[in-house]
C-alpha cells in the first residue's frame, strides 16, 4: 500500500501499524465487512418472501397447501441452524449438479454415487471447475443466501401467520360487506395493516440474522468473524507481521460493529413502528390520534 | 449399423473428451491455518512448503491448478461432494480416512508428534491436553487417558495453552516447533510417531488424477527436489527421503 511497507522487520510504531493494516489479508478482512451486509441487505428481504409465501400457503383453504405451509415453518424451526446449514447448501448444490448431469451429460454410464463420492461428468459442475475462484465464491454466497432466507423465512412464516390473524376481524367483515371479493379484502385490508402486528417479531429475526452471520464460514464463504480469527491468532516470525495473540482486540472491534449495527437497526425499526402505527386500532396508534387531536 | 458404429465411436471420443476435460483445472483444497505446512500469508495468499510441493507437482504433471481454502472440519465433506479436487493440508495417512478417500503416497515423511507445555514436567498422560479436532493427535490424546480438549484450528490449541485452559497442546512436532522457539512454550513429555506421513488426499473415484500425483511424487523424491523444500520450510533436521 505505501512505500516504506517493501520491508516491514525495519519498521516499527505506527508506520508498522499502517502498513499492517494495510496488507492483503487486511484487506480481505475490511471487504469482508462488505460481504455481511451485502448477505444482510439480500437475505432480508429473500426471507421475508419465504415467510410470507409459507403464511399465505398456512392459511390456505386447500389442504394440501395448508400443510405445505404449517409443514414448512414446522419442520424448518425444529432442525437446529447448524445441521440446517450443512446440509441444505449440499443438497442444494448435488441437486443442481444432478439436474444439469441429467440435461447435459445422458450418455454417462457411470454411477452418480459411488460409495461416498458425489461424481457428475465436468460440464455439469456447479460452477465448471475451470472458472475463476470468484465464480466459486460468489456461487457459494448465494447458495448461503438461500439457505439463510429458508432458515429465516420459516420463522418469519410463523410471525407473519400471527400477524395476520391479529387484524382486527371487523376490519375484513367491512370489506366484504363493500362487496370486495377475498382477494382484494386480504391485499387492501390485511395486508396493509397486518406489519404493525409482525413488526416486533420481525425486528427479532433481524436481529438473530445480524448474529447468524458467521455461520456463513461453514458454507466456506469467509467472514468478519472468520478473518479476525485468523488475524488475531499469534503469527511466529514465518509471517512478514509477527505478532502475539492479538485476538481480544479484533473481537473487541467486531463488538463494537456489531453493537452500532444494533443501534441504528433499533432507531429505523422504532421510527418504522411509529409510521405503521398511525392509524390502527392499537394503543400506539390511539396516542397518536390523541395527540393529532 | 454402420451408422451405429459410428455414432457410437463419436460417443466414446467425445465422453474420452469430457474425461481429459474433468481435470484441465485441478482445484487444491488446503486449510491455510497450519504454518509452516500451508498458511496465508500478509497478502492473503496460500503459502507455506504444500504450496511450493503443490505447484510443483502441478508443472511435473501438466495440470492447472488453483488453490482454495477450507475449515479443516468439513475439509473431507466438501472433497467427496467435488467442491475441490484434492486434500494437501497436512493431513496423515491413516486407516480410517483411507476409507472415506484416497491417498497418494507420501509427500512428507512419517513425523513425530510432540507435547508443548508452559513447564516440562507436565504429566501429559494425567492432565488437560489440547488438540485440533479431527486429527490423528486428537485420536492418541483421547487414548492416552488424558482430558482432551479439542479446538478448530491449530491456532487456538496454542493459545489455550498461554491462557491456562490447557496444560499441554499435542501436535505435529514440526508445526510447534517454531512457537516453541519463539515463546515461552517447552517441550514436554515424550514424542510419538503416528500416521504414515502426509499424503494428498483425492476422491476414490478419482484414480486417474492419483497416477497422475503419484508419479510427480516420485519423481520429486527421486531428484532430491522434495528434500530442498523440506530442507527450506523445517530446517536442517528434518528427516528427508
Amino acid at each position: 500500500m505505501f512505500s516504506f511497507c517493501s520491508d516491514p522487520s525495519t519498521i516499527d510504531g505506527l508506520s508498522w501499524l499502517a502498513c499492517y493494516l494495510t496488507n492483503g489479508k487486511h484487506m480481505a478482512f475490511w471487504g469482508s465487512f462488505g460481504v455481511v451486509m451485502v448477505l444482510l441487505a439480500i437475505t432480508a428481504p429473500a426471507a421475508l418472501m419465504f415467510g410470507f409465501g409459507g403464511a399465505m400457503a398456512a392459511r390456505s383453504r386447500v389442504l394440501p397447501i395448508r400443510w405445505l405451509g404449517k409443514g414448512y415453518s414446522a419442520m424448518v424451526r425444529g432442525i437446529p441452524d447448524i445441521a440446517f446449514f450443512l446440509f441444505v447448501p449440499f443438497a442444494l448444490d448435488q441437486g443442481f449438479e444432478w439436474l444439469r448431469h441429467k440435461v447435459k451429460c445422458p450418455d454417462w454410464d457411470e454411477p452418480i454415487r459411488q460409495g461416498n463420492d458425489f461424481v457428475v461428468c465436468a460440464a455439469a459442475k456447479m460452477p465448471l471447475s475451470s472458472s475463476p475462484q470468484w465464480v466459486h465464491e460468489t456461487y457459494g454466497f448465494f447458495l448461503a443466501v438461500l439457505a439463510f432466507a429458508v432458515v429465516f423465512g420459516a420463522f418469519a412464516a410463523n410471525v407473519l401467520f400471527g400477524a395476520m390473524r391479529a387484524v382486527p376481524h371487523g376490519q375484513m367483515e367491512t370489506g366484504v360487506a363493500y362487496g370486495m371479493t377475498d382477494r382484494q379484502v386480504f391485499w387492501r385490508i390485511l395486508v396493509p395493516q397486518m406489519w404493525i402486528y409482525a413488526l416486533p417479531g420481525l425486528s427479532n429475526l433481524w436481529m438473530i440474522l445480524i448474529k447468524a452471520t458467521p455461520l456463513l464460514f461453514l458454507l466456506g464463504v469467509e467472514d468478519i468473524v472468520y478473518w479476525a480469527r485468523e488475524l488475531g491468532g499469534a503469527k511466529t516470525s514465518i509471517f512478514a507481521y509477527p505478532h502475539p495473540d492479538w485476538r481480544l482486540y479484533y473481537f473487541l472491534g467486531l463488538l463494537v460493529f456489531y453493537l452500532s449495527l444494533t443501534k441504528v437497526s433499533e432507531t429505523v425499526l422504532a421510527r418504522l413502528t411509529r409510521k405503521l402505527s398511525h392509524g390502527q386500532a392499537t394503543m400506539a396508534g390511539e396516542q397518536q390520534r390523541k395527540a393529532a387531536a | 449399423m454402420k451408422k451405429l458404429i459410428l455414432g457410437a465411436t463419436a460417443l466414446a471420443f467425445s465422453a474420452g473428451l469430457a474425461f481429459a476435460e474433468g481435470h484441465s483445472v485441478v482445484r487444491m483444497g488446503t486449510e491455510g491455518a497450519y504454518p509452516p505446512y500451508n498458511f496465508i500469508n500478509d497478502a492473503g495468499e496460500v503459502d507455506g512448503f504444500e504450496r511450493e510441493v503443490g505447484d510443483e507437482l502441478c508443472k511435473r504433471a501438466e495440470l492447472t491448478c488453483e488453490w482454495v481454502t477450507n475449515e479443516w472440519d468439513s475439509i473431507i465433506p466438501n472433497l467427496v461432494s467435488g467442491n475441490y479436487d484434492t486434500i494437501i493440508a497436512g493431513m496423515s495417512i491413516t486407516a480410517e480416512r483411507d476409507e472415506v478417500i484416497d491417498f497418494t503416497q507420501n509427500y512428507f515423511p512419517p513425523a513425530s508428534s510432540a507435547y508443548a507445555a508452559l513447564s516440562a514436567d507436565v504429566d501429559v498422560a494425567h492432565s488437560v491436553v489440547a488438540a485440533q479436532t479431527a486429527t490423528i493427535q486428537a485420536g492418541h490424546v483421547a487414548e492416552s487417558g488424558a482430558t482432551l480438549l479439542e479446538f478448530a484450528t491449530p491456532d487456538e490449541t496454542v493459545a489455550a495453552v498461554k491462557n491456562g485452559e490447557a496444560d499441554a497442546v499435542f501436535a505435529d512436532k514440526d508445526f510447534l516447533a517454531s512457537i516453541v522457539a519463539e515463546s515461552d512454550l517447552v517441550w514436554a513429555g515424550e514424542d510419538v510417531q503416528l500416521g504414515d506421513g502426509i499424503g494428498v488426499g483425492l476422491r476414490e473415484s478419482d484414480g486417474e488424477l492419483k497416477a497422475k500425483l503419484d508419479a510427480a511424487i516420485q519423481s520429486m523424491k527421486d531428484d532430491g527436489s522434495l528434500n530442498v523444500l523440506l530442507k527450506k520450510w523445517f530446517g536442517e533436521e528434518i528427516t528427508v527421503y
